[in-house]
Formats: structure tokens, C-alpha cells, sequence
């Protein structure tokens, strides 16, 4: 197939889908196109993702197309450069098809908080596709491009993934750069693929991983090749009981699809290990604080000065700003922006931001202890399967709450893989989530291709 | 007033002389067209992260030990969070509980010791520039390398300030950190003034004074701001916490905002950078790798050269002038104590007649030199050598090397043979009878007096001591 033939297959699906699905913000044609045409001409096959299209969530810049970050504040705003991750798939031969719809600046876990519209499940139209790459997810599982960049600070590849049916990881925090990525919380926040397959997310993260000298802090930790395994003699996996035995408001379909996992592991050769993350139940808290308090500053760029929105006539500086971002900012980023500010206050910081910042590193004390007896962790990515848009836009706690299980991985800096493991009774996708040690991102795609072809038999053994 | 004693602490911003600024590869640059010196990283723009200059860490680090500070092994950028429209990202990465630098130390010209607190290194931020038409913003000086050294509220008086300020301007200098310029800003001083009647330990009300660009500002806020204080408390009213600006033009300082309007900055590390770790094993190179600091340097100054304390003083001031001063004197340092206070009070009057630079005479020193140890030999007659040099200085058509040597051959020779001087020495004693009598009477300061007069017969140009011998020869004879 070439380059041209796939960019039209999934240039087709935009104008057939996207009017509904809106998983796009801004679909670049006649750049794929001639980009395609080029890499047609080139035949250069030793190019990791020669001719491959990729659509990529709109807080990452692409040189000289439009970035919003899901946000009225950046309209029209276009950046200079190219991220690095996005260099790297011009590099590997990728095609860029256009840039994806998300929550604004990453806060949400459904892209119905984008400022310019929700994103609808291709799978299940009244649906969301999960958040906050929810475009990214979208434009995947609607066959808009064979895979997608999003961006990840507490479950925001994972859950998409999941909801959508697909496989998503988030890679170990400081393995891919952040250079031109636009920061919600800056100590979680990394950028990985979402695919059909394990396997291609694994070709896309191949590509995108490694030590970038424009981001202080991405490491030279090396990046070890994925074995393929046909059984997982040896290896160790680890569960949970705060992730499935005790979990709270757990769906009955997910903790049964979890359990048919484990089954599929076990018969493969694992050995399943239980084990307890004692402080999971404070994940959710330390994650807000400790992303909100970061987002407070990440967002005080956006002042209306140099770029973005800016109210016309201010009697005052002040009325510029407060204005400025009043009008343009959404409501749940303003909720962060202030629950962020508060945290960090005088008087405040020891008791909030401060304590957060402690249980943080219990969590991820929780994690070391546990890879005492395991390799990996199995367990959800989202409690429930996907919700219906406007089920819980109006409460935001219910949706801080969906975080349960992918924050505390974000919280220790760890690998994590959203894997499908089948459908629920309404045919609606769930995710397992497998978590791995430290830079170990290799066990994780490896179990879960296993994982993934143990649910799905279509998948051809490559 | 004089019951009152004040307490003052200094804060100084130095810009460190890298090449490129703190957190991205755009270079430091005085000026420059507005907003040409800038890029992603120092404008903020989305998505753009800090990378920390080695350069900048080097020269904190050599700020830490030229100040007997102790570099710290972990130090971490915090983010100070407030909006200004010169400040882009809304936050300055700064740092705040853990500096690079604790606990170091300034001794003044009279011995005290004063302490500081800490260096810690900040990026600056750009430039408001207000006129009629609204204020604009000029982002080159975003992201320019600091280092801010906070000194213990040590110090007592406004000459003790201006010393202690002198003293670390001279140590950052010779290290290369900072060039040291309090006109174009890159070495900036804010003061913590407060008073408290003598006797009493606890501090008083402190206000802090900012502007002041130049070591006699710093004296005259503090000495103005001490003054004003005193008067405000034997008024009867209490001071109130406050920032205030340094008038140079109505030598006042002037209310900018109180503490109930100050901000919270909500300091937190900043997660894009991660904990700066300092090696030892570097560390100890560095230590290694440091020049002779001003003190050191002053009592050399003193005891090897045997300079007085006002010319050692004079001459460390500027580093760059005791730089050029030694490898001037390498070779003569017989010389020292001649050639000091000739550059400190004849070349020093030369230079402010004629409105010249100092850094012209340092290139020019071996010239100066030469026609010092001429004018010390008797070669050259005080008039001759006043001439020379206003010849010399007054020409800017050529460096003041060439200058000076070309002024040298035009002053042709002193006369000094006893030939040529002679029937000069008589004329004179034989116009003045009265005062040989005089002299001989025993009023012997007239030999002045009669070298003079042959001065003025050879024109200024002969030799003082070899007059001097001859008429002694002739009168007391």
C-alpha cells in the first residue's frame, strides 16, 4: 500500500466520520498529501513509520499548524517548531494527518471540557471516547490514522485508549521529551502512542523515546527492544487488591474481564502475585494538588500579552488579565487553576501541597514494595466502561474519580500500558493496565501483546 | 538622632558575564533592536522548557567561594509566581530553601566582618519601557543569568554599605563573574535599612530602598533614608514596612508599596529542572582555578610592595587596573611606590580633564611607566612631565600608548649639565643680591626659591636636583 492510498483511506474517514465524531480540531490534507507523495517518491522503506499516518493531540506543536491545547485562550495561535517527538516521526517517515481535540489544557478525562466541542466515541456515538486524548483516541478507533500521539499526566492516554478499544501507553516519566508540549502538571506529564495494536504502539514509542537535550528533564536511561514472547514462563504478576478485590465503585463486567486476563496470563506461564499499594486511596488527592498546584503556574503564560486571547480595551493591566483569562479559560481549568493557587499559598502549601508531595513519594514507595514479588502490575485502567456524554460534566469529583487507578502509576514517575481485553455486555471496550518498574516499558508491551492476542485471535502472529 | 544606630543589609544582583543566558542559547547582549534576542524558551512561548547553562553554574560557584561561602551540593530551582507584563512565563525561576551558596563572608576596609546569607542564582526578567504611548516591553533581558547575594543586616552606616558593596563588586570582578557596571545595571543593589536606639537588640522596622545605581546613591539613600527614619520616630510616628525608590534627582526616596500589598509568591521547586548537583571533585577544581582575590591582593599591595593603604585601596578598586598594574610593575617593582600614586592622582586628573575612560590607561601602563621611572630619575622636570601628559591625553587621534610615546620625544631632554646650567645660576644670584644675603643669613628654604627662578630662565625644562647641587655649591661656598 502506498503512502498516498493510506493518507486518502484515512483522509476518507474524516470526511465520513469526523462531522460527528469531531476528533479532530484541525485536519492538515493538503499537507498529508504532498507529504505522502514525497515519501512515495522516496520509497525509503527502512524508515521506521515510512509512509505511516499519525494524528497528534493539539497540545503538541507542529511547526506552522495550529495549537490550542483544547482552549479558547491559544485560538489561533500557531507555534514555530516542530515538538520533538514530532520532529522524530517527520524523521521516521510518519505522515501527520491533523491535530486532535482533548480537554482543555489536559484537565478531563472525557474531551467534552475541550473549548471548542466534545469528541464522540466512534464506537458508541452517544459515548465519550475517554480523556483527555479523547481525539487522539477517536481518530484511531475510526480508522483517521493508524496511530496517535497523546499526552498523559494522570490517565489521559491510558483511559482514552481504553475507552476507545485500544492499546495506549504512557511511558516512564523523563523517557520522552516534553520539548513543545504544552504543560498541564510538568513533573507527570508525558507524551506516548495509541494504536489498534500493542505492537504498533510499541513501533511508534521506539521512535519517540530517548534522551532530547531540550528537555532538562528527559533521561539517557537506554531504551532496551521489546522481545515478542509466545508464553510468560517466569515472570511474575502482580495484583492489586486496592486495584480489583477492594476497589471501590469497581463495574462488574470490568472486574470480570480483569479476572479473565489473569486467567489468560496464568495459562501462559505467569505467575499471579497479590499484592497491596497501601496508599492508593490517597492517589486521587495527591494527584490533584500536586497537578493543580503545577498547572497554576504552567497556565500563567497565558495572560493575553504576547499570544492567545485578549479582552479588547482593559481599563487596567489588571482588568487585561483577569478578563483575558475569565473569558477565555474554561471553567475546570479556572476550578484548577484556583484549587492549584490555593494549594500553594502561604499558610497552606505545608498542609496541601507539601503533604501531597509526601504521600507522592509513599505511593511510590507502595510501587518499590511491590516490585519486590512481582515484575509487573495487572489491574483496570478505568473502573467503569464509557459513560454517556454529559453523565458527569456536572459533578467533578464523580469524574476526578474515574482517575482512581491510573493516577497512582503517574504519581510514581512508573510505565503503564492500556491493553483491550474485550467488551462489557453492551459491547462497550474495557482496558486492562499493566504497570511495570522504572524504564521496564519492554516487559509491560511485551506482556501485553500476549495479553492483547489472548482477547483478540484475529491478531496475526507477525 | 544621634541616639538612633542603623541596621542595614544589603541585597546586590549580579548578571553573570556568559555568553548566552540562563535557560536557552540566545545571547546576553546590552541593547540590541527590542525583542530580537529572544526565543521559545525566553518568551515562554507553549511547550518551551528551560535547559540550565553549566556556564552560569560556574561562575555562582565562583561567586560562592571568592565570598568564603560553602557551595552547596543539592540546590533546586523554585518557581516565584506573579504577573508583570515583562515577566513571561508568569513565574521567575529562582531559587528559594535551597540556594547554591550558604554562608559566606565580606571583610571591609577596616577590618569588620559582614555576612552574607546566600547566592542564589534567578533568571532576570525583560524590560517595561514606559512612554506616552502606553507601556512597551522589550524581552532581550529575559532570561539573563543572575546571581543575588543577600548579605546579614551587618552593617551600620552608609559608608560601611559602600564599602561592603565595593568590596564584593571588587570579588566579583576579578573572578570574571560580573563585569561589575551599577550604570547599565549589571551589578544592582537593593538596601534593608531600618533603626533602633542604640543599645537595643532587636531590629527595627526595616524598609528596603531600591534604584540606586551607583555607589554614591547607595551612600546618599541609605545616609537620606537613615536620616528620614530618625526623624519619622523622634516625630512620634512609627515606621511602616515598605519598599522605596531611590530619587537621585531630589535626593529622597519615595513610597512604592507597602508590605499589606505585597505579594504571595507561592514558591515551589520548579519541576522542568531537575536538583542541580555539584560534584566535589569539581568542586575542588574550582576552588583550584580561583585568581588572587582583592584582600589578598591589597595586602601584598602593602606588605610586599610597601603601596600605602589609600593607593592599594585605589588600585584593587578596579581589577582590571591592578591586573595591568602588576604586569606592569613585574619587572620594577622598585617602582611600585612611585608608580601607585602617580597613576592615582596625575594620570587619574589627566583622565577627568580630558573626560577619557580608565581601561585606555591600563593598555597605556609600560608607556606610564617608562615616563614615570624618567621623571623619577630627574630625566624629566615636573612642568615637562605636566606638559607631556596633557600633550598626550589631549590627543585622541591615536591610542594613548602612541600618544604618550610621541608626546615623550617631544619633550626632548632635561638640562642638566653643569655647562649649560651655570651661567644661568649666576644670572639669578646675581639679580637677586638680597636674598643670597638672606640665605646666607641663614634662611636656607630660599634655595627654593632660587631654583625657581633658574626653572624659569631654562623654561621648566632642567633638572631640579642638579640646579639645587650647584647652587648649594655656589652659596655655601
Amino acid at each position: 500500500m502506498t503512502a498516498t492510498a493510506h493518507v486518502e483511506a484515512c483522509l476518507g474517514q474524516i470526511a465520513a466520520r469526523d462531522g460527528q465524531i469531531a476528533a479532530f480540531l484541525h485536519v492538515d490534507a493538503d499537507g498529508a498529501r504532498a507529504r505522502a507523495a514525497v515519501l512515495d517518491a522516496q520509497a525509503d522503506w527502512s524508515a521506521p513509520l515510512h509512509g505511516l499516518t499519525i494524528a497528534v493531540k493539539d497540545n503538541i506543536a507542529v511547526a506552522g499548524q495550529p495549537l490550542t491545547a483544547g482552549s479558547r485562550m491559544l485560538a489561533g495561535y500557531v507555534p514555530p517548531r516542530d515538538a520533538t517527538v514530532v520532529a522524530r516521526l517527520l524523521a521516521a517517515g510518519a505522515v501527520l494527518v491533523g491535530k486532535t481535540n482533548m480537554d482543555e489544557f489536559g484537565m478531563g478525562s472525557s474531551t467534552e471540557l475541550s473549548g471548542f466541542g466534545p469528541t464522540r466515541n466512534p464506537l458508541d456515538v452517544t459515548r465519550v471516547p475517554g480523556g483527555s486524548s479523547g481525539g487522539s483516541a477517536a481518530a484511531v478507533a475510526a480508522g483517521m490514522a493508524w496511530a496517535a500521539l497523546g499526552t498523559d499526566t494522570g490517565g489521559s492516554i491510558r483511559q482514552p485508549a481504553a475507552f476507545c478499544g485500544l492499546a495506549g501507553l504512557k511511558p516512564t516519566y523523563g523517557r520522552v521529551s516534553r520539548s513543545g508540549v504544552v504543560a498541564y502538571a510538568s513533573s507527570l506529564d508525558q507524551v506516548g502512542p495509541l494504536a489498534t495494536t500493542v505492537r504498533d504502539v510499541a513501533r511508534v514509542y521506539a521512535v519517540i523515546a530517548g534522551h532530547d537535550p531540550l528537555d532538562a528533564t528527559s533521561t539517557d536511561e537506554p531504551v532496551s527492544p521489546v522481545t515478542w514472547r509466545g508464553d510468560l514462563a517466569g515472570l511474575r504478576i502482580g495484583v492489586a487488591r486496592e486495584h480489583l478485590l477492594a476497589a471501590e465503585g469497581l463495574d462488574a463486567d470490568v472486574k470480570q474481564r480483569m479476572e479473565q486476563a489473569l486467567d489468560a496470563l496464568r495459562t501462559r506461564g505467569a505467575v499471579i502475585v497479590p499484592v497491596s499499594l497501601p496508599h492508593t486511596r490517597h492517589a486521587i488527592a495527591a494527584y490533584y494538588l500536586v497537578a493543580t498546584a503545577e498547572a497554576s503556574a504552567n497556565l500563567s503564560r497565558y495572560d493575553g500579552l504576547r499570544y492567545g486571547q485578549r479582552v479588547a480595551n482593559p481599563p487596567t493591566l489588571d482588568a487585561l488579565y483577569t478578563h483575558s483569562r475569565a473569558d477565555a479559560l474554561g471553567k475546570e481549568v479556572q476550578r484548577r487553576i484556583l484549587l492549584g493557587t490555593f494549594a500553594l499559598s502561604a499558610g497552606f502549601q505545608d498542609a496541601f501541597y507539601q503533604k501531597a508531595c509526601r504521600v507522592r513519594r509513599k505511593i511510590a514507595d507502595d510501587f518499590a514494595q511491590a516490585w519486590q514479588t512481582c515484575d509487573l502490575l495487572l489491574g483496570p485502567t478505568s473502573p467503569v466502561p464509557p459513560w454517556r456524554l454529559g453523565e458527569k460534566v456536572a459533578d467533578p469529583l464523580a469524574m476526578y474519580l474515574m482517575d482512581a487507578f491510573t493516577v497512582g502509576p503517574s504519581l510514581a514517575g512508573l510505565p503503564a500500558l492500556a491493553v483491550p481485553v474485550g467488551v462489557d455486555i453492551q459491547r462497550l471496550p474495557i482496558g486492562a493496565q499493566l504497570i511495570g518498574r522504572a524504564f521496564d516499558e519492554a516487559t509491560i508491551l511485551a506482556v501485553g501483546d500476549v495479553l492483547q492476542r489472548a482477547f483478540d485471535p484475529t491478531l496475526e502472529a507477525a | 538622632m544621634s541616639a538612633f544606630e542603623a541596621v542595614i543589609g544589603l541585597e546586590v544582583h549580579a548578571q553573570l558575564l556568559t555568553r548566552t543566558k540562563i535557560f536557552c542559547s540566545c545571547a546576553v547582549t546590552v541593547g540590541g533592536e527590542p525583542n530580537t534576542r529572544t526565543c521559545p524558551v525566553c518568551l515562554g512561548l507553549p511547550g518551551a522548557l528551560p535547559v540550565l547553562n553549566a556556564e552560569v553554574v560556574r561562575l555562582a560557584v565562583r561567586a560562592g567561594l571568592g565570598t568564603g561561602c560553602t557551595v552547596q551540593a543539592i540546590s533546586v530551582f523554585a518557581r516565584k509566581n506573579y504577573f508583570y507584563p515583562d515577566l513571561p512565563k508568569g513565574y521567575q525561576i529562582t531559587q528559594a530553601e535551597l540556594p547554591v551558596c550558604l554562608d559566606g563572608q565580606i571583610v571591609l576596609d577596616d577590618g569588620k566582618v559582614a555576612r552574607i546569607q546566600r547566592i542564589h542564582l534567578e533568571e532576570d526578567a525583560g524590560k517595561s519601557i514606559h512612554g506616552d504611548s502606553g507601556t512597551r516591553v522589550d524581552l532581550n533581558r529575559a532570561g539573563t543569568p543572575l546571581v543575588e547575594i543577600v548579605g546579614h543586616p551587618d552593617l551600620r552606616t552608609a559608608d560601611e554599605a559602600v564599602s561592603y558593596l565595593r568590596e564584593l563588586r571588587g570579588i566579583l570582578v576579578t573572578l570574571g563573574v560580573c563585569d561589575g557596571n551599577m550604570e547599565e545595571g549589571s551589578l544592582r543593589c537593593d538596601a534593608n535599612v531600618s533603626i533602633r536606639p542604640i543599645g537595643q537588640e532587636m531590629f527595627g522596622t526595616r524598609v528596603e530602598i531600591k534604584n540606586m545605581n551607583s555607589f554614591r546613591s547607595v551612600r546618599d539613600a541609605i545616609a537620606h533614608e537613615i536620616g528620614r527614619q530618625a526623624d519619622v520616630i523622634q516625630d512620634g510616628h512609627a515606621i511602616r514596612q515598605e519598599t522605596r525608590l531611590w530619587n537621585a534627582d531630589f535626593s529622597r526616596t519615595e513610597s512604592m508599596r507597602s508590605k499589606e500589598e505585597a505579594a504571595d509568591y507561592r514558591y515551589f521547586p520548579d519541576p522542568d529542572l531537575l536538583p542541580l548537583h555539584i560534584d566535589p571533585a569539581w568542586l575542588a577544581l574550582q576552588r583550584a582555578d580561583l585568581p588572587e582575590l582583592p584582600a589578598a591582593r591589597k595586602a601584598r599591595y602593602q606588605g610586599e610592595l610597601g603601596l600605602d593603604a589609600r593607593a592599594a585601596n585605589w588600585l584593587c578598586e578596579e581589577p582590571p587596573r591592578a591586573d595591568a598594574f602588576d604586569r606592569t610593575i613585574a619587572d620594577a617593582p622598585e617602582l611600585a611606590t612611585a608608580f601607585a600614586p602617580f597613576l592615582m592622582t596625575q594620570v587619574q586628573a589627566q583622565l577627568q580633564r580630558n573626560d577619557r575612560p580608565w581601561p585606555e590607561v591600563d593598555a597605556a601602563m609600560p608607556a606610564l611607566l617608562r615616563i614615570c621611572r624618567k621623571w623619577r630619575a630627574g630625566q624629566l622636570a615636573n612642568k615637562m612631565l605636566a606638559e607631556l601628559l596633557q600633550t598626550a591625553f589631549a590627543d585622541t587621534a591615536q591610542p594613548l600608548a602612541d600618544a604618550l610615546a610621541h608626546a615623550e620625544s617631544l619633550a626632548g631632554a632635561v638640562v642638566s649639565d653643569v655647562a649649560a646650567l651655570e651661567p644661568v645660576i649666576a644670572a639669578v644670584l646675581a639679580k637677586f643680591p638680597g636674598e643670597v644675603a638672606k640665605y646666607r643669613a641663614g634662611q636656607k628654604q630660599l634655595v627654593g626659591f632660587f631654583v625657581g627662578q633658574a626653572m624659569r630662565q631654562l623654561a621648566g625644562k632642567a633638572d631640579a636636583q642638579a640646579i639645587a647641587a650647584l647652587l648649594a655649591d655656589k652659596l655655601d661656598a
